[in-house]
């Protein structure tokens, strides 16, 4: 399911947040790092599409945001640890989005950390 | 003259922090790792120092991307805990020790490390679980001044293995020139293998992480040999932040004694290590 990021590396599956990325994804992650304010967070439930605005997303990073497409986030320059601001306001866990880039459900995804964490291959 | 008495390497998950703050850790999930803490909790309490250095990096939180320092000191009499966006960690505010972190930065300056100067700073998870590994029941206030020492392992190119030892060894020299009779502990923070993002999501190194806990107390010159291809290969695109380490155990002496290490999997998606070392040891001639 996940298009999978163009790596800086020869390293599958494994997105580095370079100088390139970061430059793309600036406005977004601004937008999750607003996010740990209490009142950030109820300015931005109350409308999602002008807060992206005043942010100045882009036209794919505010659909990214409003589908809440993790995966689409992190191609367009999201940085992991400041997506995960808008996923804690929705309540989900860092192996919820674990489960969601490797293909899995969060239940799946935790008995496999459970059960020693993933291999390469 | 100062003196390094030990140095921790220990992984700030956060989930460490939350599992100690709500109380979760006899929870089975979380047992092992914390009974795997206690003899080195318990040996820490008889060892106290006067002031701590923790190195560590942020996670968006104290700071964020308009300004990414490579490596940078914090100055501040006072460091508040900061709100990640779910309320602060229930745990002290840290008292900083101004008059050592600017004899460490000229020393380092000197010595050709050009530090940022945090003036004021949130300190995160990635400093506050660390100093919960070593004392988790604070009280009041921590149990010395403890100094922020800064690094970006989030945004590529992050500083390479030999450069962070060779920042250690300086930070160790610099340490020694401090004219007050001072105990000082230092803390190596994050790792070990992980990766939070991409298909690879939830990658765990276990033969990678064990050479690494053997070669940072016997051989840490070896770690520098590695590139940060190397490393976010072999211990995930954030295992990359072990990296760290290297300058922790590059300010202790060449020959250091282990009091304790252990090493878990999973703290959530981490997989979650602690070595203690006793710097007061005779060293070769
Ligand atoms: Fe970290």
């Amino acid at each position: 399911m996940s298009t999978d990021t163009p790596s800086r590396f020869d390293l599958p599956g494994t997105p580095v947040f370079d100088g390139q990325t970061s430059r793309r994804g600036l406005r977004m992650n601004k937008l999750f790092m607003s996010l740990r304010s209490a009142e950030n967070r109820e300015r931005f439930l109350a409308d999602e599409a002008a807060y992206c605005d005043e942010f100045r997303l882009s036209p794919e990073q505010k659909q990214a945001v409003l589908d809440r497409d993790w995966q689409a986030m992190i191609d367009l320059g999201g940085s992991i640890f400041y997506v995960y601001k808008l996923a804690m306001m929705d309540g989900r866990s860092m192996q919820y989005l674990g489960g969601v880039f490797s293909g899995m459900t969060e239940e799946e995804f935790v008995a496999a950390m459970r059960a020693g964490g993933r291999r390469n291959g | 003259m100062a003196e390094v008495i030990w140095g921790l390497a220990t992984s700030h998950v956060p989930s460490i922090g939350a599992a100690m703050d709500r109380g979760k850790t006899e929870d089975p999930n979380w047992k092992g790792l914390f009974d795997g803490y206690a003899p080195a909790r318990a040996w820490l309490a008889e060892h106290r120092p006067d002031v701590a250095i923790v190195v560590y990096n942020d996670h968006a939180n104290g700071i964020d991307l308009d300004v990414i320092p490579t490596f940078g000191i914090g100055t501040a009499e006072r460091y508040e805990v900061a709100d990640e966006g779910f309320g602060k960690r229930p745990v002290p505010d840290v008292v900083g020790d101004p008059d050592l972190s600017l004899h460490l930065l000229e020393s380092l300056v000197d010595d050709g490390f050009d530090l940022t100067v945090f003036q004021e700073l949130d300190v995160d998870h990635g400093f506050t679980v660390p100093l919960s590994v070593w004392t988790p029941d604070p009280g009041e206030s921590w149990p010395c001044p403890v100094i922020p020492f800064l690094v970006n392992v989030i945004q590529y190119p992050q500083p390479t293995a030999a450069r962070c030892y060779a920042l250690g060894q300086a930070l160790g020299r610099a340490i020694a020139s401090y004219p007050k009779d001072v105990k000082v502990a230092i803390l190596g923070t994050g790792g070990m293998s992980h990766q939070l993002a991409g298909a690879r999501a939830g990658y765990i190194n276990p033969e990678f992480d064990h050479m690494f806990l053997e070669a940072i107390e016997k051989d840490p010159a070896k770690l520098t040999t590695l590139s940060r291809e190397d490393y976010i290969r072999e211990a995930g695109s954030e295992g990359i932040e072990m990296i760290m380490w290297l300058i922790m155990r590059g300010a202790l002496n060449d020959e250091v004694t282990k009091v304790h290490s252990h090493y878990f999997v999973p703290a959530s998606n981490t997989a979650a290590a602690i070595a203690l070392f006793d710097n007061r040891v005779p060293q070769p001639a």
